[in-house]
């Protein structure tokens, strides 16, 4: 099984700082990696850099076949990307911003409907500007977008953060979908359980390189008791 | 390119019907620039007439500052610019999207400005052709230049005051070639072969050359 993304030795710098110290990692069709490691520790640079939008400076990249290093352009909408922030325009309705990104992404805009229409956005609220909505109302404006494109590949930075308990579910049961037709997740988080999606594997970052990759040997069992608090808002 | 440029040129005039930037604020302020280059020179109205391409061309200057300003900071809410990037859309088309899109709602100023100047400085309008075209070429390299440095200026803390630090003396040749443009339309011996309208031609094609090569590299840092 080929990889989907290869870093070997990846620098990146930001200013004069070093963020990405030579990397090694790699990930497969059909992977969920959790993504952990301490707040600086280079887990949101190492999905910017997957995504192509930090430059890096040394070692061998390589995303969907394609080096993004030299040619990020031809790769980056094929990659689903959802950061702290959820690259919205405020005086866009809900629904008009999702047919955007479709466009911009080259993405079939009929598709719109339906992935809005999963996550609740219906109705008034697909109609309402987004400078009006809430902040988890916001992630599904930004999470409906991503349904609605099907990357191959998905960069989700804290995705359940800010979302409540149904709209998690929703959520992790559309990437189980993704992941079981060969769609591959990395997956930031600094929670310790996320609902029914179970990682294959657990990478820890830490002084930008990888510290730690531990494969998941079974299942790790849904525990009741976290999803219960994670639904009633105790968000990391 | 261009199909990007569309989508963002569509995207931004529907953001700006909605916020009504240009119409409420922008506007207002052109003419006001209008009213107080009035009471500094002279209110004789010979005077008035005399310089009123001049004084139009340095309320649009000063008005393109703050719309160019506006079309990058659209982008910078919610870090809507890097989405544009990790969609894959093309940075040359960005930059031709903002370009029209800022072309479409100054041009539509010059014209409720125009209208404004008639009725304060009363100027003898004559040479329509070579006083439109030389207001699409002047309008069009304001926006190509202004987009440029907007960006690159956002990048800045001083963004405010940066902008129009790189802008002024970068566009003075617009503010400039489109002053003695429409002078000569005023006067009898208008001509579209008019030597202002070539330099206003030709920044125009420099800069929308300029901003498509170099835009991806601001934009990417």
């Amino acid at each position: 099984m080929g990889s989907l993304v290869s870093f070997k030795n990846v620098i990146v710098i930001s200013g004069n700082f070093p963020i990405l110290t030579g990397l090694d990692f790699e990930a497969g069709p059909g992977e969920i990696v959790l993504v952990k490691g301490r707040n600086g520790a280079g887990k949101t640079s190492l999905l910017r850099a997957v995504a192509g939008l930090a430059r890096i400076t040394r070692g061998s990249a390589n995303v969907l076949g394609v080096d993004i290093a030299a040619n990020p352009a031809d790769v980056r909408h094929r990659i689903g990307l959802l950061g702290h922030e959820g690259f919205l325009y405020e005086d866009l309705t809900a629904s008009e911003n999702v047919r955007f990104v479709l466009k911009a992404t080259r993405s079939d805009p009929s598709k719109a409907e339906a992935a809005m229409a999963s996550l609740g956005l219906t109705g008034r609220l697909g109609d309402l500007k987004v400078a009006k909505m809430s902040a988890g109302q916001r992630k599904k404006v930004a999470l409906a977008a991503l349904l609605a494109r099907e990357p191959e590949l998905w960069l989700l930075d804290e995705p359940h953060a800010s979302l409540d308990s149904w709209t998690r579910g929703v959520l992790d049961a559309t990437l189980n979908a993704k992941v079981s037709r060969g769609a591959t997740v990395l997956l930031v988080s600094h929670e310790s359980h996320h609902g029914s999606l179970v990682p294959t594997r657990t990478v820890e970052v830490g002084g930008g390189k990888i510290i730690s990759d531990t494969h998941a040997t079974k299942p790790v069992p849904l525990d009741p008791l976290a999803v219960a608090e994670q639904g009633s808002g105790n968000v990391a | 390119m261009w199909r990007d440029a569309l989508l963002i040129a569509a995207k931004d005039l529907k953001i700006e019907l909605r916020s009504k930037v240009t119409m409420n604020q922008i506007l207002p302020f052109a003419f006001v620039v209008l009213i107080v280059f009035a009471f500094a020179l002279d209110t004789s109205p010979g005077t008035l007439a005399k310089v009123a391409p001049g004084l139009f061309w340095l309320a649009v200057l000063f008005s393109s500052v703050f719309g160019v300003d506006r079309a990058v900071a659209i982008e910078t809410n919610d870090s809507a610019g890097e989405g544009l990037l990790a969609y894959g859309v093309d940075p040359g088309g960005i930059f031709l999207g903002k370009v029209i899109s800022v072309f479409v709602q100054l041009f539509l100023l010059e014209i409720f400005l125009l209208l404004g100047v008639v009725v304060l400085y009363g100027p003898k309008i004559g040479g329509l052709p070579l006083m439109a075209i030389s207001a699409f070429f002047a309008t069009l390299g304001l926006c190509a230049a202004g987009v440029t440095y907007s960006q690159l200026a956002s990048a800045s803390r001083a963004k405010q005051t940066l902008l129009p630090l790189l802008l002024v003396p970068v566009a003075s040749p617009v503010l400039l070639a489109g002053t003695k443009a429409w002078q000569d339309a005023f006067s009898t011996a208008a001509s579209l072969g008019d030597p202002w309208l070539r330099l206003l031609i030709v920044f125009a094609v420099v800069y929308l050359a300029l901003g498509a090569i170099f835009f991806g590299s601001i934009l990417e840092g």
